[in-house]
């Protein structure tokens, strides 16, 4: 017993500081680890996925928060979206084939992936415009944070708006229908189609996937997938790692963050595209 | 005088320290609870159910707590950290309000009415 406890901190650790410093929720990493690796049930590596979203979340945004390296207003405003998204996702079941959603889904993930390599050929971390977006003014979304890499307060604008907001939808339709990809549409929602700093960006994600699952958390805990002896060692390791990642992050450069992203992002595209074919 | 971005900051500073604290103040009771659970556990080897079973209501959850057995201490630590990102969003808007700053009072509420709908939708279900 004690050793599973252990194995389970153990994993629940490094899923949190993954987690925390990429802005995913960690189901990804987690799901393979404790079906293939550990032998658990689909149904409980689910349940205990989502638990881990929600420690990931909580754990870092702690950090993120006190040092103010999330946009809050962002994250409020395009949770509108999510829980939107995630409400139409539930009620879709079973009318939409999730199907036509894994190959729109993942060719979506397949797309960011490329356009954030070319972000990493061109050297182009950061966009300076000079013109302000009109709606991002109107919801006072520009903002700035202090980079601890950079030692220096990095001051951002906001833009297509429109555009996140759809993409923060589908990101919610995907959570809500498919239980997944909670966390990588959002930071691409953020990062590609926002033009945001990735580290605004993962950890504005990390807030607001915790948000996200929350909604989805109860219909888990009351229908019997969440198994305690799995799901609180894990959560119990991942809010220690997650406090953890949270802190390292800021003193990673946004390029070192991106060079991991991108080999997972294409990880995750190609395994919903392969889904729904 | 202030540029505007600058009152903003200082502004979102504020909030974001007080959802901060509350929010560690959460994820510290959730952990502890769950955590005590985890050493009963442990340290008496029985879950207090019977073989692959575990409670997933309240009133099984609290007739457990009554009588210390671990799994229901562990599922009563689950559920505090399920309510720790709801309680984000409702201190949120408080902090929005004790700014002043309206339209985000309204846009947080909306997003805490979707939440609830969510949460009656998924409990019914």
């Amino acid at each position: 017993m004690i050793n599973y406890a252990l194995l389970m901190i153990a994993i629940g650790c490094f899923a949190g500081i993954a987690g925390a410093i990429l802005g995913l929720g960690g189901g990804i990493i987690l799901t393979p680890i404790l079906t293939l690796l550990m032998g658990v049930d689909i149904k409980y590596a689910i349940g205990a996925s989502i638990v881990a979203v929600i420690a990931t979340s909580s754990g870092a945004t702690i950090a993120y928060l006190r040092d103010e390296v999330l946009n809050l207003r962002v994250a409020m405003f395009l949770e509108i979206a999510t829980t939107l998204g995630a409400l139409s996702g539930a009620l879709l079941t079973g009318v939409i084939d999730p199907k036509y959603l894994y190959i729109l889904f993942g060719l979506l993930l397949l797309f960011s992936g490329y356009n954030m390599i070319r972000k990493l050929i061109t050297h182009t971390e950061l966009l300076h415009r000079a013109k302000p977006d009109r709606l991002a003014a109107k919801f006072r979304l520009d903002s700035s944070y202090y980079d601890k890499q950079m030692m220096k307060k990095v001051d951002y604008q906001v833009e297509h708006i429109p555009g996140g907001l759809a993409v923060m939808y589908g990101a919610g339709i995907a959570s809500g229908l498919l239980g997944i990809g909670s966390g990588a549409f959002k930071v691409i929602a953020m990062d590609t189609v926002m033009k945001m700093p990735l580290k605004a960006s993962t950890s504005t994600s990390n807030l607001m996937m915790g948000v996200t699952a929350a909604a989805s958390a109860t219909v888990y805990f009351f229908n019997g997938s969440i198994k305690p002896e799995i799901a609180v060692p894990l959560a119990l390791g991942i809010l220690v790692g997650a406090t953890i990642g949270s802190r390292v992050m800021q003193h990673l450069s946004a390029r070192v963050i991106r060079m991991v992203f991108v080999p997972i992002l294409l990880y995750i595209g190609i395994q919903m595209f392969m889904k729904g074919i | 005088m202030k540029k505007p971005n600058e009152s903003v900051n200082q502004e979102m500073a504020d909030v974001e320290i007080i959802i901060g604290k509350i929010l560690q103040i959460g994820v510290i009771i959730s952990a502890a609870i769950m955590l005590l659970g985890l050493i009963l556990l442990i340290v008496t080897g029985q879950t207090g159910f019977s073989a692959n079973q575990y409670p997933t209501d309240f009133t099984e959850i609290g007739k457990g707590l009554m009588t210390f057995k671990p799994y229901s201490i562990m599922m009563l630590g689950i559920f505090c950290l399920i309510l720790t990102p709801i309680l984000r969003v409702v201190v949120s808007i408080y902090s929005f309000y004790k700014e002043h700053d309206m339209l985000y009072v309204v846009i947080t509420s909306i997003v805490l009415i979707i939440l609830m709908i969510s949460f009656v939708f998924g409990i019914l279900r």
